[in-house]
């Protein structure tokens, strides 16, 4: 069951304790238990299937599990990037100001901080046009923008870049870097090897909902222990 | 937020489209009617001099007679001026309208196609629809319990025949009013009893023509009455009683006289005060 | 016949004539006013439909639908019943007024900018509940937000109510009584000369209210249009 409540671990931030969670028949997590502190950048990989999104949207309180324990931020801390974002059919401005304003904050200092966020996006000549009509990748940098101006403690990324040109990806990659020094933490799902060494402080790696390997990123990828990871690690070699 | 806005605005454009309904109350009246009135076009005649004399506004409902009269008995109305002497003085029996005063009448016509093939020519109604009886030529009937329809069962009992129990094939029945059933008869070439005025003022005859006319018993009187006040309170009283006594009055009379379609004088002033 | 029509129809446009001006001018005021006080109903019970869990959503949901089907003239008859003086309404006095017409006209459009609107907001729905449910919106937020976001949409249901109301002319003949100068609209006008057999000025005034019609949509579409160029 989720639970609000202070992490009982002082310095966690997320706690998962045998966490389970079905649909119909289909166990999709295991029993999956991790810890995650303040300033981690976590990448969660794992082949189809393993249980990456399930557990991301957990967090995000999008579903709630059906066995075990979960602590997390409280929602509005939080900020989540799905790999199409879901955008508003207004210009760019309102959609990162809607984030605020939902919140209860004015609207001309909602716009205000939505500027300042799309300067550092670097969207500032975008701010006035039509959300939807924009590239993939100027789409993306939206999203993180609305996710962005809320300052959220944590931050959600399920292969937020999966679907963009590699120089988008760069892009998107450097602005999640970027919120993470200003003392977001990241926990992201991702197919792209590449992606986690340049990202992720630390590998969670995930096989038929379970985690099998948990440790830093250099670890990870120069030592894999168990065989999934190893097999993992070489299809995505060829 | 946007949203509510655009809510007050479409509040707004409501409120402004809304017609205003209730007011100038005094200066209008309602009146249930016949077709045959409204579409001869008389009360587009009548209603303008009426207007100009009293100031009052006249909204006329055209329905057939036994519905106008139901419309008086539910009291939407405040006047009701239809042809059919038997319901009216039902009606003012019941207590519903108040008193039952002659105005005008017209004549009802039998209508045929022009070869007339049932050889019912002539100015005996009754013997007309025994020869359209006895040819079985197709018939249409108003069926709507209006004016027109209460006469033409009167003109068939006369006959002692009675094709409409009978259910007999050529006679059709077709419970619309007096322009649509016209309609009808112009498709199928049939006969079929109009008032005159109706007929005068319907433009799409087709092959149809007068097969008889000028039977006293064709003389079709038309009575007003006001709702009972007594039995529905909202009733405008005074602008109603204005209207029918101007109706009975010299000049409503000679009104009335004075409409005329192609030179031809439609209702004739009788009114007995 | 139809040539004929043709130029009937241009001649009353063409002299503005008074009675037709305000036939048509009648017919765009109640069936406006019809169609936004339909929307005004029918958008928060779109809505409700949409996110609510009660028990009353499926039942709610068929009868929607199949008040799609109601016959104008049922209506009429029900409304004309309402509104009679010895009716449950009937102090309102509305019966043979544009007020009683509008009524009876809501209760023909609101099914259908329902049904319609439901769809297009369980749509939105399926693409912005993740995002809701993220950014810790509250169901009224929601709500607000899936009207807003589907504003483009719901104008042309806007559209489909106001065009089922012009064309209607069942329950407006009964309750309005097509009372020449108050309650006369296109469609009652057009019966009306259908049954004195002025064919040909039935069809011109036919003529005219597809014109009508069709000026409106085109209008709609294009501001339609330049909305969304404006985000552009």
């Amino acid at each position: 069951m989720r639970s609000t409540a202070p992490v009982q671990n002082n310095s966690a931030l997320v706690e998962l304790v045998r966490v389970r969670y079905r649909v119909g028949d289909t166990e999709i997590l295991r029993g999956v238990s991790l810890q995650i502190n303040p300033g981690e950048r976590v990448a969660l990989l794992g082949a189809n299937g393993a249980g990456k999104t399930t557990l991301l949207r957990l967090i995000n309180g999008l579903i709630s599990s059906n066995e075990g324990t979960l602590a997390s931020p409280p929602v509005a801390l939080q900020a989540m990037l799905f790999q199409k974002p879901p955008l508003l059919r207004r210009n760019v401005l309102d959609n990162v100001a809607f984030a605020l304003k939902s919140r209860g904050m004015a609207e001309t200092e909602a716009e205000q901080l939505s500027m300042q966020t799309l300067s550092r996006c670097g969207l500032t000549g975008l701010s006035q046009r039509y959300a939807r009509a924009l590239s993939g990748g100027e789409q993306q940098k939206l999203a993180l923008a609305r996710a962005w101006v809320t300052r959220p403690t944590l931050l959600l990324a399920d292969e937020a870049t999966a679907s963009l040109a590699p120089a988008a990806v760069h892009e998107v990659e450097r602005l999640m870097l970027d919120m993470c020094e200003q003392g977001s933490t990241l926990i992201f799902a991702t197919h792209n090897r590449g992606q986690a060494k340049r990202l992720a402080t630390r590998i969670v790696f995930m096989s038929a909902g379970r985690v099998i390997e948990d440790r830093t990123a250099d670890d990870f990828f120069a030592n894999p222990a168990s065989q999934e990871a190893i097999d993992y690690i070489n299809v995505e070699r060829v | 937020m946007k949203l509510t806005s655009f809510f007050s605005v479409a509040a707004a454009s409501v409120l402004l489209a809304l017609p205003v309904g209730a007011r100038a109350q005094d200066a209008s009246i309602t009146v249930a009617s016949t077709t045959s009135t409204e579409q001869s076009g008389l009360f587009g005649h009548l209603l303008p001099i009426f207007k100009r004399a009293s100031g009052i506004d006249v909204k006329v409902v055209a329905l057939g007679t036994g519905q106008a009269l139901d419309v008086g008995r539910r009291g939407d109305a405040d006047v009701v001026f239809v042809h059919d002497q038997a319901a009216e003085e039902k009606f003012v029996a019941e207590g519903f309208g108040v008193r039952r005063i002659p105005v005008m009448y017209n004549d009802f016509v039998l209508i045929g196609p022009s070869d007339d093939p049932a050889k019912s020519a002539g100015k005996d109604i009754v013997a007309g629809l025994k020869a359209v009886y006895n040819a079985k030529s197709a018939f249409v009937s108003r069926g709507d319990k209006s004016g027109t329809h209460a006469a033409e069962l009167r003109y068939w009992k006369q006959t002692a025949l009675d094709p409409a129990t009978e259910k007999a094939s050529w006679y059709r029945e077709t419970g619309s009013g007096m322009g649509p059933a016209l309609n009808t008869a112009a498709a199928m070439n049939g006969y079929i009893l109009a008032d005159r005025g109706t007929w005068l003022s319907f433009k799409n005859r087709q092959n149809l023509k007068i097969v008889v006319e000028g039977d006293t018993k064709l003389f079709n009187q038309y009575g007003v009455m006001l709702v009972n006040p007594a039995k529905h309170a909202h009733v405008k009283r005074d602008a109603g009683q204005k209207f029918i006594d101007w109706l009975v009055s010299a000049e409503g009379q000679a009104a009335i006289a004075s409409y005329k379609i192609g030179g031809e004088q439609l209702f004739f002033p009788n009114a007995t005060k | 016949m139809i040539a004929d029509a043709f130029l009937q129809a241009l001649a009353l446009v063409s002299s503005f004539d008074p009675a037709v001006m305000s036939i048509v001018w009648l017919s765009l005021k109640v069936s406006g006013a019809a169609a936004l006080i339909g929307a005004l109903i029918a958008l928060p019970l779109a809505a409700w439909v949409v996110q609510t869990r009660s028990l009353l959503r499926e039942p709610m949901i068929v009868l929607l639908n199949a008040s799609l089907g109601l016959p104008p003239v049922i209506v009429g008859l029900v409304v004309y019943l309402l509104l009679s003086r010895t009716g449950p309404m009937g102090a309102l006095g509305w019966l043979f007024t544009p007020a009683g017409m509008i009524f009876a006209q809501v209760i023909l459009v609101t099914p259908i900018i329902a049904a319609l609107a439901r769809q297009v907001l369980e749509d939105a729905q399926q693409e912005y509940q993740d995002l809701f449910a993220s950014l810790a919106l509250s169901r009224w937020q929601s709500l607000q937000t899936l009207l807003f976001e589907t504003r483009f949409s719901l104008l042309v249901l806007l559209l489909a109510g106001f065009g089922r109301a012009i064309a209607e002319v069942g329950a407006v003949m009964m309750v309005g009584g097509n009372i020449a100068g108050h309650t006369r609209v296109m469609t009652t006008a057009i019966a009306l000369e259908t049954s004195k057999g002025e064919l040909a000025l039935a069809l011109a005034l036919g003529l005219i209210l597809i014109f009508i019609v069709l000026v409106i949509n085109i209008a709609a579409h294009y501001a339609r249009q330049v909305l969304r160029r404006r985000y552009a």
